[in-house]
């Protein structure tokens, strides 16, 4: 039924980086003997923590629901909790998500990550006084924001996208974008017009380049190039 | 020591559901309001729930709030306070619609309606028969929630103050809650944040137990902050296993499979659930279903190499109904089951869910003691017990009561900070010192026990010792082993003495208020010697003189656990609601 694992150990490189203590960051190379019972990339980390407790990252629900544990495996960001360890080519090597300041170890700073999820006004827009009882929405019309609401805020695919490297400031990112169409694509929201003009800029849209790292990336298996592409045709179609 | 100050009109710690909902009510009311929340909010445990949100739309069928509310009390094995549940019951239409004006992508019937679903304890009619009361966002709904409260949030302009993990309540020598001191992760920085109005919304404390379906965050922070500022705690002994938890990995698998049409099944394939439940079979009450798991495997029903979990089955079901209702589900199936759901059943065992008890409150979300409210004290949620789940919480209950006593508690602290007077009183030195001096431990600490071992030998006694079957001895030994376990918890000691990030002193200070929570938990079970909801004990056998082992002559009452002492005292049951008849005292049965 369930796969079986044994106990075994498992090598690991991890970027590590007080500024407490430490004068720049290093790789450091670190064994961990796993529990049987210990499957995900969290477990093991987790466990590795027990022996070190100075190793610093962030994890919650453990089920790839909050966001928390994204970090850069092998070279690839996802969910330190949604990734079999066993799968991973070793040693393992863990890095803080790219592109966003360093705090400690695998902590990284989000400001930014949220100021641009923030600046896409994410809640529905919806002016007319509401009825006495729910708004009505066909299942087709909800449908239209499947792929969309799932969004778990974990970075992975905007620490991903080369645009966002260059200018984290200027260019929404593909977290951002998705969440930009989760909001147009409601029936209930009002105010599509205004958050295309919100978008209507050289840098917060149209610096993706459909390089599709994020895609690519997102651990919910979502599809950021597909909404960034259904805004720039809406764009297009009200210019014309 | 002095230490930074920020003053408000109201604070609130945590950023859940009921945190934000609260949050929502006091920012759009125009006062100066924190969130303090050691994780970004969206990452609250909120996140997670699954199934639903229960209100008697009656989007499908007929529906009541008057039948909610019955099978509220009768879920509860009558320990729920009968007027905070009418409350409820009947808030329920109002704030799940406000809820879905907020933005709230709910799944919709072919009306354009909030689709409905079936689940445990649900019931049409006073009993009769399931009724569609769970309102979905497919099997995401918590996520769904949370992120249209966040989102609500932004629009209100809500201060929060992300990833600042609180540490004690502040309290004046008249008892009045002044605030709370609170810790910045990223820099170690201590500050008190001091308000008219402070509100615990910091969720459960599942984290209690080796086996839980909780996120790592769920410490009882709010609640073992409580108990070190001397209020009692509510009904502790009562813990909910849910009956859907992975085998092994402990990830939720919602009722809400079962609500599809999901079966459970022994090693004989057969559905048990028939024999202890006729009428609601997979879909009676929670600690009902649970008990009857362990039964099955107890007995050598079990599956698997070692017969030691029970198969959800859902493989009769139309794949594209799995897929458009329960698609979380498969994948959850897939990465921590190891099963595609689609094809092949999940292997499933009871697993520590929800506390039902918490800090003792009315349904205006005033922190209660001794009969009277604490000034400026409120708590709502997980952490609080207002109470509406008495001894067994109906799933789709608790996203309901984070949004109604959210809701009633924002509500309740807007009147209150109107009426103060401006001027604010003087934070005694000793309250900040007595909170200051557990940091300064940790810096300090030598020779002291490992956190994380200490962490699990409470996690696996209170398996061992308070789980879904409870036996006299056992608890007995517990009560032993927890208090011997508090002495290693006084003397943690972390090797990272960081001042950044230093995520080894929040494990160790968050085990602080774990074994707070254990010890309200285990020693409150010990003393309740009847049988009642989610707490069973082999002492308290289903007998013709007390059925199902409840013995209301004696213990219908709320269990009172207070920090100084390990004293346990009672209050009564609310048996008289708001505006209705009294649900009268009944033999319960699914």
């Amino acid at each position: 039924m369930t796969t079986e694992h044994i106990a075994r150990t498992v090598q690991f490189k991890i970027y590590r980086y007080d500024p407490d203590k430490d004068a720049a960051p290093y790789m450091q190379d670190i064994s961990v003997q796993l529990e049987a019972t210990d499957r995900k990339l969290l477990d093991a980390i987790v466990r590795l923590k027990t022996k070190d407790d100075s190793l610093s990252f962030r994890r919650s629900c453990r089920e790839g629901v909050c966001g928390s544990d994204a970090m850069n495996i092998n070279g690839k960001n996802g969910l330190a909790c949604l990734t079999d360890v066993d799968s991973l080519a070793q040693p393992i090597t863990l890095r803080p998500l790219p592109g966003l300041p360093v705090i400690r170890d695998l902590i990284v700073d989000m400001t930014q990550f949220f100021k641009q999820y923030h600046s896409i006004k994410p809640y529905v827009v919806n002016n007319t006084p509401p009825p006495e009882r729910e708004r009505l929405q066909s299942p087709e019309e909800r449908e239209e924001l499947n792929g969309l609401y799932e969004c778990i805020l974990c970075a992975c695919c905007s620490t991903a996208c080369p645009s966002f490297w260059w200018n984290p400031d200027k260019f929404v990112g593909p977290a951002g974008l998705l969440a930009a169409y989760r909001f147009i694509a409601d029936t209930r929201d009002e105010e599509t017009n205004e958050r295309l003009d919100n978008l209507e800029d050289p840098y917060r849209l149209f610096r993706c380049h459909t390089i599709m790292n994020c895609v690519d990336v997102c651990p919910k298996s979502l599809n950021p190039t597909k909404a960034i592409g259904k805004i720039k045709e809406l764009m297009l179609s009200r210019a014309v | 020591m002095k230490v930074a100050k920020r003053t408000f009109d109201a604070v609130i710690v945590g950023a859940g559901g009921a945190g934000m909902r609260a949050a929502v009510t006091l920012a759009e009311s125009g006062l100066k309001t924190a969130v303090i929340s050691k994780v970004f909010p969206t990452r609250s445990h909120t996140v997670a729930a699954q199934g639903g949100v229960s209100a008697s739309l009656g989007n499908s069928e007929p529906d009541h709030w008057t039948w909610h509310m019955y099978d509220t009390v009768k879920g509860s094995d009558w320990l729920g306070d009968q007027d905070a549940i009418e409350f409820m019951c009947k808030q329920a239409p109002q704030v799940v619609v406000e809820l879905e004006h907020y933005g709230m992508p709910f799944d919709r019937l072919d009306n354009g309606k909030i689709y409905q679903r079936p689940f445990g304890g649900h019931m049409s009619n006073f009993g009769e028969k399931p009724v569609r009361r769970a309102c979905a966002a497919a099997d995401r709904t918590g996520h769904a929630m949370l992120h249209a409260l966040y989102q609500r949030n932004v629009r209100a302009n809500t201060q929060f103050f992300v990833e600042w993990l609180a540490l004690d309540l502040l309290r004046a020598p008249d008892g009045r809650v002044l605030g709370v001191l609170a810790m910045e992760m990223e820099t170690g920085e201590i500050t008190a944040f001091q308000a008219k109005a402070t509100l615990f919304a910091t969720g459960g404390a599942g984290r209690i137990y080796y086996s839980s379906t909780n996120a790592f965050v769920n410490t009882g922070d709010g609640v073992g902050m409580a108990a070190r500022a001397g209020v009692p705690l509510e009904d502790m002994e009562f813990w909910q296993f849910h009956p859907t938890g992975v085998a092994g990995a402990g990830v939720l698998i919602t009722e809400g499979v079962r609500g599809e049409g999901g079966i459970l099944r022994n090693s004989d394939g057969e559905r048990f659930m028939e024999r202890y439940a006729p009428n609601a079979k997979d879909l009676a009450s929670r600690d009902v279903v649970s008990r009857a798991m362990v039964t099955e495997i107890n007995e050598g029903r079990g599956c698997g190499p070692n017969k030691d979990y029970v198969l959800l089955d859902i493989t009769h079901l139309d794949p594209a109904t799995i897929m458009q209702r329960l698609p979380g589900i498969h994948e959850i199936a897939i990465q921590f089951a190891g099963v595609d759901p689609i094809k092949a059943p999940i292997p499933v065992v009871p697993t520590c869910h929800y506390q039902m008890g918490g800090i003792p409150t009315n349904y205006h979300g005033e922190v209660v003691v001794d009969g009277a409210s604490v000034a400026g004290f409120y708590a709502a949620g997980e952490c609080a017990c207002a109470s509406v789940h008495g001894a067994n919480r109906l799933g789709t209950n608790s996203l309901l009561d984070l949004l109604v006593f959210g809701k009633s508690s924002g509500e309740s602290m807007v009147e209150f900070i109107r009426k103060e007077p401006a001027a604010l009183q003087e934070i005694p030195q000793s309250e900040i010192d007595k909170s200051l001096a557990r940091v300064d431990r940790l810096n300090t600490q030598t020779n002291g026990a490992d956190v994380h071992e200490t962490r699990l030998s409470m996690q696996r006694t209170m398996q061992n010792h308070a789980g879904v079957f409870r036996f006299k001895d056992m608890l007995q030994q517990g009560v032993d082993k927890i208090l011997d376990i508090e002495k290693q918890v006084a003397q943690t000691e972390i090797k990272d003495k960081s001042q950044v990030w230093n995520t080894a002193r929040i494990e160790a200070l968050e085990l602080d208020n774990l074994i707070e929570v254990a010890k309200a938990t285990i020693i409150s079970a010990n003393a309740r010697t009847e049988s009642r909801g989610a707490h069973v004990r082999d002492d308290a056998p289903d007998t013709p003189e007390h059925p199902n082992g409840r013995d209301d002559a004696n213990w219908l009452k709320h269990s009172l656990w207070h920090r100084e002492g390990n004293r346990l005292d009672y209050k009564p049951v609310k048996l008289q609601p708001l505006t209705v008849e009294s649900i009268a005292l009944k033999t319960r049965a699914y």
